[in-house]
């Protein structure tokens, strides 16, 4: 058992090793300079203050100085939890913006996601036995999982908020609240929290019910599902062992489709104005602040790994087999 | 008498049309008695052994009865069948190393499959580990996962499992199928052993190896093309058959001590008729030696010596 | 034991029958039979039938198109019509809609054969080596896969795209190749190795074939309908990836897609304004694609995999 955690860990590290090396790299790999962008945008008119300005960030920026060193003193900033200054938002560092936004994305992204996977498990397994509701699931749930994020954004915000003012059309809550732990500001939170959270919920629901309809078909074909049934075993019995088993591989696809979650997450809030990390993201990209797409960039990565390992502990704790089989216990 | 089928009839749904698998067998198995099924591949044997327990998706049931001391079985009716299973009637199948859950505790699927059954797992726990212990097996595997145990202990397991309430009739799937000789006696005498202490009332041992029969089996039904052959005790299957099929099975056994350089060991020509659309008559027809024109018209499974029954024009005569 | 009766030859009855009837599904070739199973699955056809039209209105419909999709001169913001042209209307700029449609639609099926293509080739190579040859290759070759899998690869698109000043529909497509591929390298190596085993590729060792006869002559036709399906998800998942990125405003520049034009509905406020005819038809067309290619897959899953076909 130590050994498969040591193996993952190692797996996760050498990951984050060239996850972090390759946002390093890229900006140096790719045309045009990000300080001659922010210098541009300081506007300055005499072309001597703007050369001055130019070195002086070339250092700030530890720019001038030879490649290896600039790559060490990245992973020291990181480990001080330095992830560098935003450009557009300029003094404000990466670190305080991307720990402000992160709040609102996680309160998208983690109760959508387990919703999701719990809800659209119970609906699959639902259709798998069920002919008329899986004619009605099935399409519905392939239609669902086609759609682009964005777009259900789009189309419920449209409907809902534009269209029949029932929720409200962006923004974390009302900006005339005040911010305080009070019920009309909670409520308000949880007013504009609603269109966004349903719209990630939808679409990741499509998957997980198909996924888990499928994975329940397939077990109820098993040998031992045909044996219990010859042994009189009752339906109920026999759906509950093939739910249990269907389970185990929805749990690592939890973890494979993190990555396109948090993508749907981000898109979201962009529709939504809603002030996460896909909003700062928006945000940078349209302004070339690269330093914090860099820093999302990572947090992205350490979130993420960090999830992989979380799965990969409950599958352990889920699937017997796994653990057998790592105690090399045999016939 | 234990089991009484009659004129059962059980055919494979295809795209191409109905398989007829199974095409009107009648015969009885008597308490206390082990049956071999025998035939080659495709006679329906299979098919016959599991419609009495539990139909197949492409199964259909086309007609006929089967009765279970005197009760009839309601094999049509998946539901109705549950009050049936596992405590009248029971299996162990051919899939036996892969029968059982992989994620749950031998133990805990017993247990969940007695409580569904309405009988206590504490109750029952004393038998089932006498039990275990009788096939060679350590208790302890209740609290093991199958993935623990080798195929010889799993199907060992599932043979325990699937008599534990004491069935009426037990069938047995070709479970020597991927066994080695030594294992395969072992197993039949595990067969034997358990109509020996009661576990089973009657037994149906469904293989195509007439070998192992021979051994332990008290009958011999022998199919042919989803038809009986002929049914005898194994004493007489093995040394005066009578149906030309049988005939020509046993002659193309090697016997031991005679060496088949000198005397050629003949196979049967030719190959079983398809089911899709089966010849008219007598199915065994176009190989059999002693066909006549009579032929063409089926004949009747009927005893003609005492418990000895033949489905041929030229034996019945 | 001992046997009685003669054993002659059996005496031939069949001139005195009728021949039997012999049901039309019996006689056909491998790849007839898989072609008379194909047209009969409604999924495949319905979901082919979709991606066909829409692959035909990527075609043409630039043609029919008469405006450019960037050019200005319409009226702002105007609701479908009939007049000049406009018949999905226009954009808050006065571009046509429709001509952005269909170049966006094009652009859809360039990027997901492209992306889709690239990365099952990858995944094809490196699954198909891990499980052919096993060992420490296998090893190595899943650490990569691994390492590639769990990089979020949307974030790493997003680095990479944001410091292209230029993009270009073909670097996007592939970009995106280049980081899909690990889980269909995983299915096709666990394909690979259920199809491979040691004793099969022994057997045709022994008789004499080639390493490269076995791959092409025995391995390879099963594995290629595997594989088109794996490229059919692969297809799907660049088109959305594609879609995710233009929206943030990493699209190819000097053209619009279909992710582009939610991008800029949105950023104009297409939504309070109820433009619907700007948002509503890309959305719908990625999610028409991606969609019928999704029923097409599980089509083709029943057509190929007799188990799961329904009688």
């Amino acid at each position: 058992m130590r050994g498969y955690f040591l193996r993952k860990l190692g797996i996760y590290a050498v990951t984050f090793v060239v996850a972090v090396t390759v946002d390093w790299a890229i900006p140096h790999l790719m045309p045009g300079n990000p300080v001659l962008t922010l210098v541009g945008r300081i506007q300055v008119q005499d072309p001597r203050v703007a050369q001055n300005l130019y070195h002086h960030y070339m250092r700030a920026f530890n720019l001038d100085l030879p490649l290896w060193k600039q790559y060490w003193y990245f992973w020291v900033s990181l480990f001080h939890g330095d992830l560098g200054t935003s450009i557009l938002q300029f003094p404000t560092p990466v670190t305080t913006i991307i720990l402000h936004a992160l709040p609102y994305t996680l309160g998208l992204l983690i109760p959508a996601t387990l919703l999701s996977w719990y809800a659209g498990n119970k609906f699959g397994a639902l259709a798998a036995r069920r002919k008329t509701l899986d004619n009605t699931l099935l399409p519905f749930g392939y239609a669902l999982t086609a759609t682009p994020y964005m777009w259900l954004a789009i189309l419920l915000s449209w409907v809902f908020a534009v269209v029949w003012h029932v929720f409200p059309v962006g923004f974390a809550y009302d900006p005339t609240a005040t911010r305080e732990w009070s019920w009309a500001f909670v409520s308000s939170l949880a007013y504009h929290w609603f269109l966004p959270f349903l719209s990630l919920f939808l679409v990741a629901f499509g998957g997980w019910a198909i996924g888990m309809r499928n994975l329940i078909i397939y077990e109820l074909e098993a040998d031992y599902a045909h044996y219990l049934e010859a042994l009189g075993a009752p339906q109920r019995l026999i759906r509950k062992y093939a739910f249990r088993n269907a389970l185990l591989p929805q749990i690592t696809g939890l973890a494979l489709t993190l990555g396109a979650v948090i993508a749907g997450a981000l898109v979201t809030e962009i529709v939504f104005s809603y002030p996460g990390l896909g909003y700062q993201i928006y945000r940078a990209i349209t302004n070339e602040d690269y330093f914090v797409i860099q820093g999302i960039f990572l947090f992205i990565i350490i979130g993420v790994l960090i999830a992989n390992f979380v799965v990969d502990i409950v599958y352990i704790i889920v699937d017997p087999r796994t653990r057998i089989g790592m105690q090399g216990s045999g016939s | 008498m234990s089991l009484l089928v009659d004129d059962l009839k059980v055919y494979y749904r295809t795209l191409a049309g109905d398989v007829r698998a199974l095409d009107g067998v009648t015969f009885s198995v008597a308490d206390g008695e082990i049956m071999g099924l025998a035939g080659e591949s495709g006679c329906g044997k299979s098919t016959l052994g599991n419609s009495l327990i539990r139909f197949d998706t492409r199964m259909r049931y086309v007609g006929g009865h089967a009765t279970l001391d005197g009760t009839e079985l309601p094999i049509w009716d998946t539901l109705g069948m549950n009050a049936f299973r596992f405590k009248k009637i029971s299996i162990v199948p051919q899939y036996a190393m892969s029968a059982l859950n992989p994620t749950r505790k031998i133990g805990d699927l017993t247990a969940d499959l007695l409580t569904a059954h309405g009988v206590s797992p504490k109750q029952e726990l004393p038998e089932l580990r006498r039990r275990l212990e009788l096939v060679g097996l350590d208790p302890a595997v209740l609290g093991m996962f199958p993935m623990e145990l080798s195929g010889g202990m799993k199907q060992r397991t599932v043979m325990v499992l699937s008599t534990l309430l004491d069935p009426s009739l037990l069938i047995a799937d070709e479970i020597t199928s991927a066994l080695d000789v030594s294992t395969q006696k072992a197993v039949g005498e595990t067969l034997v052993g358990f109509r020996d202490r009661g576990f089973v009332k009657s037994l149906m041992v469904i293989t195509h190896d007439l070998s192992i029969l021979y051994q332990i089996a008290d009958t011999i039904l022998i199919m042919y093309a989803g038809r009986l052959a002929e049914k005898a005790s194994g004493e007489t299957i093995i040394s005066s058959p009578r149906h030309p099929y049988t005939r020509l099975l046993i002659s193309s056994l090697p016997e031991v001590g005679i060496r088949y350089a000198e005397k050629k060991l003949t196979g049967i020509p030719g190959t079983p008729p398809g089911l899709l659309n089966p010849p008219q008559g007598c199915r065994f027809r176009d190989r059999c030696p002693l066909a006549s024109k009579k032929c063409l018209e089926a004949p009747p499974f009927v005893e003609v010596e005492d418990e000895h029954f033949v489905a041929c024009w030229e034996e019945a005569a | 034991m001992s046997t009685s009766g003669k054993l002659a030859e059996p005496p031939d009855l069949v001139s005195e029958l009728e021949p039997p009837v012999e049901p039309d599904a019996k006689h056909m070739s491998g790849f007839r039979e898989t072609l008379h199973f194909a047209l009969r699955n409604r999924k495949l056809v319905f979901g082919l039938s979709v991606t066909l039209t829409m692959l035909l209105f990527a075609i043409v419909g630039p043609f029919l198109a008469q405006h450019g999709p960037l050019d200005y001169g319409g009226v702002l913001s105007s609701a479908p019509t009939t007049k000049d042209g406009y018949w999905f209307g226009t954009t808050m700029q006065g571009q046509d809609v429709f001509a952005q449609f269909v170049t966006g639609l094009r652009l859809l099926f360039i990027v997901g054969a492209l992306g889709g293509g690239i990365a099952a080739g990858i995944g094809m190579v490196v699954g198909f080596t891990a499980g052919y040859r096993g060992g420490v290759v296998d090893d190595i070759l899943n650490m990569i896969t691994n390492v590639v899998l769990v990089i979020p690869t949307f974030a790493l698109l997003l680095v990479i795209a944001a410091y292209l000043q230029v993009r270009g529909i073909l670097t996007e497509a592939v970009f995106i190749g280049l980081t899909s591929w690990p889980w269909a390298a995983r299915a096709l190596r666990a394909q690979t190795f259920s199809l491979v085993s040691r004793d099969f590729v022994d057997m045709a060792r022994m008789s004499g074939r080639s390493s490269r006869q076995i791959i092409f002559k025995e391995i390879a036709p099963n594995m290629s309908s595997y594989l088109f399906m794996m490229f059919i998800l692969l297809f799907g998942g660049a088109v959305l990836i594609a879609a995710t990125l233009d929206f943030i405003g990493l699209g190819p520049s000097g053209t619009i897609s279909l992710g582009m034009m939610m991008q800029l509905s949105v950023q104009n406020a297409a939504l309070q304004l109820g433009l619907w005819w700007w948002f509503v038809p890309p959305g719908l067309a990625i999610m028409a694609v991606v969609g019928s290619l999704y029923v097409m897959n599980v089509g083709l899953d029943e057509v190929f995999n007799p188990k799961l076909r329904e009688l």
